[in-house]
């Protein structure tokens, strides 16, 4: 940490955090430019010896992204709605910056990232945090909440020793809790109250980008209502961007502004939020749509999409939706679809567009 | 609907405590309901409800410190409150079959699917491994596996979540039980597998007769899946009726809470097209350990009046739509103003 240096932590603190969402231009904030990103060891010489020779199988890789993009207006939030596997987590990974992409640009105010210097990248990145899932996993349990808030910031050189407490005190009524708690134990929290904590973690640093990664997925239902109405508030005072991944419609379409689908690492649409629900072009969302649970109390035929979502080691070729798809043709088997424009703002990749 | 002659489960105000330092708590406190051949029940509640506890209680899975301290549990109408450990173990995995959320907790990590499902047969019937082998084949079809020859071979980490929870399934579905208890069965899983599943056991439920309780947080699903749905908060049913006199026309406060901060059902976003807050319940669910007197959802509750300090009784609002509230919602459908 030694690279953080006076000055940059100075024009960090003046930078424009608080800019209403309605008042700035919809320029991207962050765009994610054609990412790759492949798992899987990269084989030392001896492997790649046996590989040429044929005495060894080249080793199983995953393409878990497979040349997405994505570009987050500042004030906007986007939802990345997809099943387990397809890639979503990793996406929100790369956008924090705890996964490089193997291939792919990131664009911060248009920046290239990557072309920064180590300590930059620093800076920048605290402009960007993020939510997990599961705050029992991701706060330390032997930190006092007081010290888990604190530490960032402290180590960023964002805040001094004596206003510490105040500024812990400030996050806590932030995200809606008793100062007072501030030197209790994550276990000491409920579930709720251990989400919010994650929250006001993030909000430290005084980030204006925020990736939600299933972040009220485990939460009861009137507790989550709760912490759904405390992000939009959030948004609102502090002017927050969010990326806000998650497998429940609900929740996104409650929240979100644009949504984009993305399955077996490619996103096969995306449009703003009341046009997807409305009228969903992909195949897939579709039947996403049709079988999320819903509140109306029929009878339903649960029967829309069948199989499993298949093996990213070994995706279908062609559309990769093509054998689950109702409306799969020749050309799906074969033929990657491009994400094509077919109506304002409304991205869908499914040869049908064109058919 | 089904016949609606013998229900094949009658739970009759249940009380389960568990004793502590500070005294005994009610982890089920009172629950009455019944179940009928063929019939879905949807068991709903929030974590501490006591909604997964009421499903252990009808097995007889309550170890100490926790037991059954009052009520009946009649299965066709014979009491197993109290059946010796023996008859537990015939009765379960044979007339009582129970599903996880994590089907690694029913599989055996290092026993392959046929060792486990031919087990499972043979514990309760005399009969050869190949029509065992035979059987569990047949389940596993039924339930929606492709090839189930070849995944009766399989280890269970050799399949994907979806496939384990089927197998799991397909474990309890094996002797064809009488009842069987799902206990949130399809949290873990994707949206579309999740369809599936609900519709694989919505078909197999209705065809063989078998009545099925549903435990869940979520009351979307329960909206497309059960027959019948029960409430519970703190331990108590508050709220139990048909699954369209539950969720159209609730008469707890409770109820409508729940159904007010699910997002789904506030979908339609107002004029500038940024969604409405949810009207999400104030407060948080009290520890059983200090439950206010009275009805528990007192202190969360909008209506409520110095009469709730005693418990609420149970009150049938209209036929089977039963609530235990002083001050309940009117059952025909509020004009908002």
């Amino acid at each position: 940490m030694s690279a953080q240096q006076p000055a940059q932590t100075a024009a960090l603190q003046e930078a424009p955090v608080k800019a209403p969402a309605s008042g700035s231009p919809r320029a991207p904030l962050l765009e994610l430019r054609d990412i790759r990103k492949i798992f899987g060891a990269r084989p030392d010489w001896l492997e790649r010896l046996g590989q040429r020779l044929g005495w060894l199988q080249p080793a199983a890789t995953v393409q878990a992204l497979d040349g997405v993009s994505l570009s987050i207006a500042h004030g906007e939030v986007v939802g990345l709605v997809g099943e387990s596997g397809c890639g979503k987590s990793t996406l929100g990974r790369i956008a924090v910056g705890l996964h490089a992409p193997s291939s792919g640009k990131r664009l911060w105010r248009g920046t290239d990232l990557d072309a920064l210097s180590d300590a930059e990248r620093r800076r920048v990145g605290l402009g960007i945090q993020m939510i997990f899932q599961d705050p029992y996993a991701s706060l330390n349990p032997r930190l006092r909440v007081r010290d888990l808030l604190a530490e960032a910031p402290r180590v960023h050189g964002l805040i001094d020793r004596p206003s510490e407490t105040d500024y812990v005190a400030a996050l806590l009524r932030q995200v809606g809790l008793d100062p007072a708690m501030a030197g209790r134990f994550p276990h000491q929290f409920s579930g709720g109250q251990r989400a919010r904590v994650g929250i006001a973690r993030a909000l430290a640093v005084k980030p204006e980008f925020l990736v939600c990664d299933e972040a009220v997925a485990a939460l009861d239902v009137s507790v989550q209502a709760q912490v759904l109405n405390l992000f939009m508030r959030l948004r609102e005072e502090l002017g927050l961007t969010y990326l806000f991944i998650s497998h429940d419609l609900g929740v996104v379409r409650h929240l979100s502004d644009r949504v984009a689908i993305m399955y077996l690492g490619r996103i096969v649409e995306s449009a703003p939020s009341a046009e997807i629900f409305s009228r969903p072009a992909h195949p897939y969302t579709q039947g996403l749509l049709a079988e999320a649970p819903t509140l109306k109390v029929e009878k339903k035929r649960f029967l829309a999409i069948q199989g499993e979502l298949p093996s990213p080691l070994a995706p279908p070729p062609g559309c990769h939706f093509h054998p689950r798809c109702p409306y799969a043709f020749e050309r799906c088997r074969f033929e990657v679809p491009n994400l094509a424009e077919i109506a304002p703002g409304h991205v869908s990749a499914c040869h049908l567009n064109s058919a | 609907m089904n016949p609606q002659h013998e229900p094949t489960l009658v739970v009759d105000r249940l009380t389960t405590r568990f004793a502590g330092r500070g005294g005994s708590v009610a982890a089920v406190d009172e629950v009455s309901f019944h179940v009928a051949p063929g019939e879905v029940l949807g068991l709903v509640g929030e974590s501490g409800s006591g909604k997964s506890m009421t499903g252990f209680s009808i097995l007889g899975l309550v170890d100490p410190p926790g037991e059954i301290a009052a009520g009946s549990i009649r299965l066709k109408g014979r009491e197993l409150r109290g059946l010796p450990a023996r008859e537990w173990r015939a009765l379960r995995g044979d007339r009582i079959a129970m599903i996880f959320q994590d089907p690694m907790m029913t599989l055996n990590p290092v026993l392959r699917i046929d060792t486990q499902m031919i087990e499972t047969v043979r514990a309760h019937r005399r009969i050869s491994r190949d029509a065992a082998r035979a059987l569990a084949r047949d389940a596993l079809a039924r339930v929606g596996i492709p090839s189930p020859d070849e995944r009766l071979r399989a280890y269970p980490h050799q399949l994907s979540g979806g496939m384990r929870q089927r197998v799991a399934i397909a474990i309890a579905l094996l002797n064809a039980p009488d009842l069987i208890i799902a206990d949130e069965p399809t949290t873990a899983l994707d949206v579309t597998i999740q369809a599936q599943i609900l519709f694989e056991m919505q078909t197999l439920c209705r065809e063989s007769g078998t009545a099925l309780i549903w435990i869940t947080h979520d009351l979307a699903v329960v909206a497309g899946l059960a027959d019948r749905v029960c409430v519970m908060y703190a331990g108590r049913i508050v709220e139990q009726g048909g699954t369209a006199q539950v969720l159209e026309t609730p008469a707890h406060p409770y109820t409508r809470g729940l159904l007010d901060s699910t997002p789904a059902a506030n979908a339609q976003p107002d004029a500038t097209g940024r969604p409405q807050p949810l009207r999400q319940i104030p407060g948080m669910a009290p520890s059983l350990k200090e439950l206010p007197a009275g009805c528990a959802f007192r202190p969360r509750c909008t209506r409520a009046s110095d009469l709730c300090g005693q418990v609420p009784p149970a009150v049938e609002l209209a036929p089977g739509h039963v609530a235990r509230c002083f001050h309940p919602l009117p059952t025909v459908p509020e004009v908002k103003p």
